[in-house]
């Protein structure tokens, strides 16, 4: 039973499987703005080979009472097939993508190019006075990765918001 | 596409509603729908309701869906029709209405392009409805229809919207004939034998007991209603009603312990504040009903049976959870009771009693009324007359209301014995919902008696429908209970803003007996206590419509009132009584 008093905030990732339909975006996206609960970060695409179902990630914070209940609305959406919390159903993993554009010269880019190299990232685009970095990992790793660039020319970034998926052999 | 092809979009609209069992359909035609209206002039099936304002086609709805416990139809056109709409919509939605609204829209290729009457009207009711559906393509109309039908009825009701662009209902189209399942939406129904067994541990072992029951029982049916009061009188546990739930369990059972909740009697709220097992059925705890949360009933454990998920742990959390039809739980726990021998505490539950018989010799809902000749009419012994002339009448009565005072008055002193007889907007409070909400009861029972109970204030609202009256020979009776104020906000005013009455002073009010004869209606006036039981003897005689207009004491206050912010057991009570409860602490004035 949650407990009211328990004001602790938790993020949770939610995956929640819907019809791909005209609209059912919008009713999630309704939802969490109409009653006030946080997006952190949201995907959304069919993931079906009949392009049928979508799925939608969300990350999202609040109190377990309010988890819960996100959970809740979600789930009486009508095109609502599952809703999932990976945080809680146990480990998961969670990715996302990010393009980084860094525009800088001289000892500035080599060392751009050097840290790139740290975390795995890849130079997708290139021209003698700027990067495009393709980075994927999970969040704290984008986020370390974009501050390291502050000093070294970071113009734009891009970034997907996270898919998830949980460990093991159980889906949703 | 195997199916025949012969029928408009229009036809197989129709054709789909009527294989809904759809009798009854309330709209006002424009642009968008005259396809629509034109099917519906060749054909008998269905009959169509002619409202003067789409607000009103949506609570007459209403009326005729809570009244029947069938689905409500509503035919509004594009632009205008729908927005005028929405009101009603919202209404149906947080009173768990089931109700299908069709509403036009401009050709499929013109939608985006700021054409004429055109709205987003799926975007516009996404927050205003159960699920709403824009249809784009023939095959996919008589489809929809079904599913909006099963979407609206199962699990919570609602209402539904089916936004039909204008091309839509003029092509050709295939017919589909309804079917069962829908790929997604299955609420689930049954209760988990494992929590019904948790819960009659709960009930058994109670000493404090008490049912607190809402719509949801009425929702479920009357063989909800008829389970919900064995069990009460199986346990023999006090029972409290909210708003919603007047009538699910018979008033005049010695058990019933009248409403609770802001407006709510003495005994209920201290029953509630101080019971140590709460059993709620298909209510949900708002903010009415619950005064200051971290005050709400500390000490009970509770069992909350819901049939939507989303409305248990909302604002209380709860010991055991039942997602499930009220009924289907109802009886479960019946059999579940029965079936035990687990043995209950009769001592406690005997001292339980006896502490609310001594909150209940309070009589907290006492007025006192001055019966002499020329003596100002009290609006709570208006409601007290019409309700001993009405029953003493023996005729199946029907009560809606407008909202605010006169609708916490009637909510006290009109007395249900039967579920489906009492039609108020309870969680969205909309002003002009109640005659309308009155002119679908008495489409759907034609002979019985249809009482709307209003304000000098509410009745303006939607005020128009006494020419729907008219013309459908409805014989509607409008009781004003006239206090010339918008009277709930004046008592707030009087009570948290220092007396000062801003702007709700009625100025400039119609002569309602004049306006009831513009509208080949029959109108009378009571201007003191001795015209009152004529009045109200020639309202129920008379064969047509009637507006009663009833000069009340302006000053009259609705109490017991627990004030926003404040605890069950810090209760206003009225003048009668000496002064008791607390004020309102500035968090409060913050509430509505």
């Amino acid at each position: 039973m949650p407990s009211p008093t328990d004001t602790t905030q938790r993020s949770a990732t939610i995956s929640v499987l819907v019809d791909n339909e005209s609209g059912v975006l919008a009713r999630v996206i309704g939802l969490f703005s109409g009653r006030g609960y946080n997006i952190d970060s949201l995907t959304v695409a069919p993931v079906d080979a009949a392009g049928l179902r979508s799925r939608i990630n969300i990350v999202t914070s609040g109190t377990s009472m309010v988890i819960e209940q996100i959970k809740a609305q979600l789930d009486r959406l009508v095109p609502v097939h599952r809703v999932a919390d990976l945080t809680m159903d146990g480990p998961h993993v969670a990715r996302e993508l990010a393009l980084v554009k860094v525009i800088g010269f001289g000892e500035q880019r080599v060392e751009a190019l050097r840290i790139a190299d740290t975390f795995r990232a890849r130079v997708v685009d290139t021209t003698l006075g700027s990067f495009v970095f393709e980075l994927t990992g999970n969040t704290d790793k984008i986020d370390a990765f974009i501050e390291l660039m502050r000093d070294l020319g970071l113009a734009e970034v891009s970034r997907s918001g996270i898919a998830a998926l949980a460990r093991g052999s159980s889906v949703i | 596409m195997s199916a025949d092809m012969t029928q408009s979009g229009a036809e197989i609209l129709l054709r789909a509603l009527k294989d809904q069992g759809v009798e009854v359909i309330f709209g006002y035609p424009g642009g968008a729908v005259l396809p629509i209206y034109d099917a519906l002039f060749q054909q008998n099936a269905i009959r169509h309701i002619l409202v003067r304002h789409e607000q009103a086609a949506v609570h007459a709805a209403e009326g005729y869906a809570r009244s029947t416990g069938k689905v409500g139809v509503v035919l509004v056109t594009s632009g205008p029709g729908a927005t005028n709409a929405v009101t009603g919509l919202l209404d149906a939605l947080m009173d768990s209405v089931p109700l299908v609204c069709l509403t036009g829209q401009v050709p499929t290729h013109l939608i985006g392009n700021d054409a004429f009457q055109e709205a987003d009207t799926t975007g516009i009711t996404r927050p205003a409805t159960k699920h709403n559906y824009l249809v784009k393509r023939g095959e996919d109309l008589a489809r929809v229809v079904h599913e909006a039908f099963y979407v609206a009825r199962n699990g919570r009701p609602g209402p539904v919207v089916i936004d039909l662009p204008k091309d839509i209902v003029i092509n050709k189209a295939p017919y589909a004939e309804p079917t069962v399942q829908h790929p997604s939406y299955r609420p689930r129904t049954e209760p988990d034998m494992g929590q019904i067994a948790k819960a009659i541990v709960l009930m058994k072992q109670a000493k404090r007991p008490v049912i607190y029951a809402g719509g949801g029982v009425i929702n479920a049916g009357p063989e909800a209603a008829e389970a919900l009061t064995k069990l009460a009188r199986l346990t023999g546990f006090p029972i409290t009603h909210t708003l919603m739930g007047l009538g699910a369990f018979p008033a005049s059972d010695p058990q019933f312990l009248g409403m609770l909740g802001m407006h709510g009697t003495y005994e209920a709220n201290l029953a509630m504040h101080g019971c140590d097992m709460m059993l709620a059925i298909g209510a949900r705890f708002d903010d009415r009903v619950t005064g200051r949360l971290n005050a709400f009933s500390q000490g009970s454990r509770k069992i909350h049976i819901d049939i939507d998920g989303s409305s248990i742990n909302k604002n209380v959390p709860v010991e055991v959870p039942i997602v499930a039809d009220a009924g289907k739980a109802l009886n479960a726990l019946l059999a579940a009771w029965q079936a035990s021998d687990e043995p209950t505490d009769k001592p406690a539950l005997a001292a339980w009693w006896r502490q609310i018989d001594e909150w209940k010799g309070k009589d907290s809902l006492k007025f006192t009324q001055d019966i002499k000749r020329g003596g100002i009419i009290k609006p709570q012994y208006a409601i007290q007359r019409l309700f001993e002339i009405t029953k003493a009448r023996g005729k199946d009565t029907f009560i809606t209301t407008e909202v605010g005072q006169h609708q916490m008055w009637a909510a006290q002193h009109f007395h249900f014995d039967k579920p489906n007889r009492w039609m108020t907007s309870g969680g969205l409070g909309t002003m002009g919902y109640g005659l309308p909400a009155a002119m679908g009861v008495q489409i759907a029972h034609p002979d019985a008696c249809v009482v709307d109970i209003a304000g000098e204030a509410s009745i303006l609202m939607n005020i128009q429908e006494m020419g729907t009256l008219a013309q459908y020979r409805l014989p509607v009776k409008v009781f004003i209970l006239n206090n010339q104020y918008m009277g709930m906000v004046r008592q707030w005013q009087e009570l948290l803003h220092g007396s000062r009455y801003s702007e709700t002073y009625s100025s400039a009010l119609p002569d309602f007996v004049k306006l009831a004869d513009s509208f080949h209606a029959t109108g009378m006036r009571a201007q003191s206590v001795d015209q009152l039981d004529d009045v109200i003897n020639a309202m129920l005689d008379c064969p047509t419509a009637v507006i009663a207009d009833i000069a009340v004491d302006q000053a009259e206050n609705c109490f017991p009132m627990i004030p926003s912010g404040a605890a069950h057991n810090e209760m206003l009570l009225g003048p009668e009584h000496e002064s008791s409860g607390v004020g309102v602490t500035d968090a409060g004035m913050a509430l509505v």
